[in-house]
């Protein structure tokens, strides 16, 4: 019972130690509930071509990435260069969900404009956008209501989707894919999934 | 001159009679459906917003929060129940947009650790009375007996035992 003085010191190493743990999470990234199961299916107008659909049937078969970003969103800049030197590497397709990109003329009252011509600005913006920082997608999808955003469970832009052959989703980089991510994480995972039959 | 400042005082105490029940009416929502309306709140209140983590959908103004009451009214409104909406949130931001999480085996230390440490707190408890009820009290030998009698009958000196 000598030792009996050393009880409140054991105490404070085991709560500072809970708690040193605690401070090293990030509580921004929340882990998706989707890995392994089927990515959501969707159908959307192509950045490139409004009127054409694009979606998950076009890419059965194969191992590709969704990128989500959008012109308003600043760690997509950041993000942005390391994709378009990704795209060069031809490594797999990589897909881009245009989420909530800014309405109308990005004034606060948007009412003024119908439907179509909102869309349509919507549209320009983001072509803007890639024209100017340089365009990594084999396509981009406009998911202007952010309706396959929220099947996706994003909540912070850019998150991006590593889909397998069967559809399935495998794995999510939460903010910006960085240069280490990509070669330490992404591709290996990439090559193991193009290994799969 | 008190004529005056009475009018004043008048004409403030209308001002503000009539002001008040003007942003009475501004600030109440138009809504098509009351009963929906406080079912979705309802609803919303126990989901987490994940843009702004300590605020529910239902305080939060974030974009996402905005989009994701609306799912709640729009599921709510074609008929589903509330189990189903929020099976809904779960399946695609996980346990995480709860604010009351369910009991699994992940959580149990969660919801079971008060209990427990109450039940160790009561246990430590009755162990610490019970032995303290065993203890006997020590024996006074012949010279502390003596002194104890002298301190009592108020004889003690300092030094002097």
């Amino acid at each position: 019972m000598k030792a009996k003085f050393l009880v409140p010191l054991v105490l404070f190493l085991v709560l500072a130690g809970f708690l040193a743990f605690g401070l090293n999470l990030n509580p921004r990234e929340v882990p998706s509930p989707l890995i392994g199961k089927p990515a959501p299916v969707f159908k959307l107008g192509q950045v490139a071509a409004p009127e054409q659909a694009f979606g998950t049937e076009d890419l059965k078969g194969k191992v590709w990435l969704l990128n989500v970003w959008a012109s308003w969103c600043v760690a997509c800049r950041q993000e942005h260069p390391v994709l378009v030197a990704i795209s060069r590497e031809k490594a797999l397709p990589i897909v881009g969900l245009n989420y909530k990109e800014v309405r109308g003329d990005g004034e606060i009252d948007a009412r003024k404009l119908d439907a179509a011509t909102e869309r349509e600005m919507a549209v320009s913006r983001a072509r803007q956008w890639l024209v100017s920082h340089g365009d990594p997608y084999d396509t981009s999808v406009m998911d202007l209501d952010g309706r396959v955003g929220i099947d996706f469970g994003v909540y912070g832009v850019p998150e991006t989707f590593l889909i397998d052959k069967k559809g399935v989703i495998r794995f999510k980089q939460i903010g910006p894919v960085t240069p280490e991510a990509w070669r330490d994480t992404l591709l290996p995972k990439i090559r193991a999934l193009q290994a799969e039959s | 001159m008190i004529s005056l400042r009475y009018w004043r005082a008048a004409l403030v105490a209308a001002g503000l009679g009539l002001a008040l029940p003007g942003f009475g009416g501004e600030a109440a929502l138009v809504v098509a459906d009351p009963v929906l309306e406080a079912r979705v709140l309802k609803l919303s209140e126990h989901l987490r917003c994940l843009v702004c983590q300590n605020q529910s959908i239902a305080e939060s103004q974030a974009e996402l929060a905005l989009d994701l009451r609306s799912q709640v009214r729009e599921q709510l409104a074609a008929g589903k129940s509330d189990d189903e909406v929020v099976e809904f949130m779960v399946a695609r931001y996980g346990d995480f947009v709860l604010y009351k999480p369910p009991v699994k085996m992940a959580t149990l230390l969660l919801w079971a650790g008060p209990a427990l440490l109450l039940v160790a707190g009561l246990g430590w408890l009755g162990w610490r009375l019970a032995s303290r009820r065993r203890e006997q009290p020590a024996e006074l030998s012949a010279a502390e007996h003596a002194r104890a009698e002298a301190l009592l009958a108020g004889r003690d000196k300092e030094g002097e035992s």
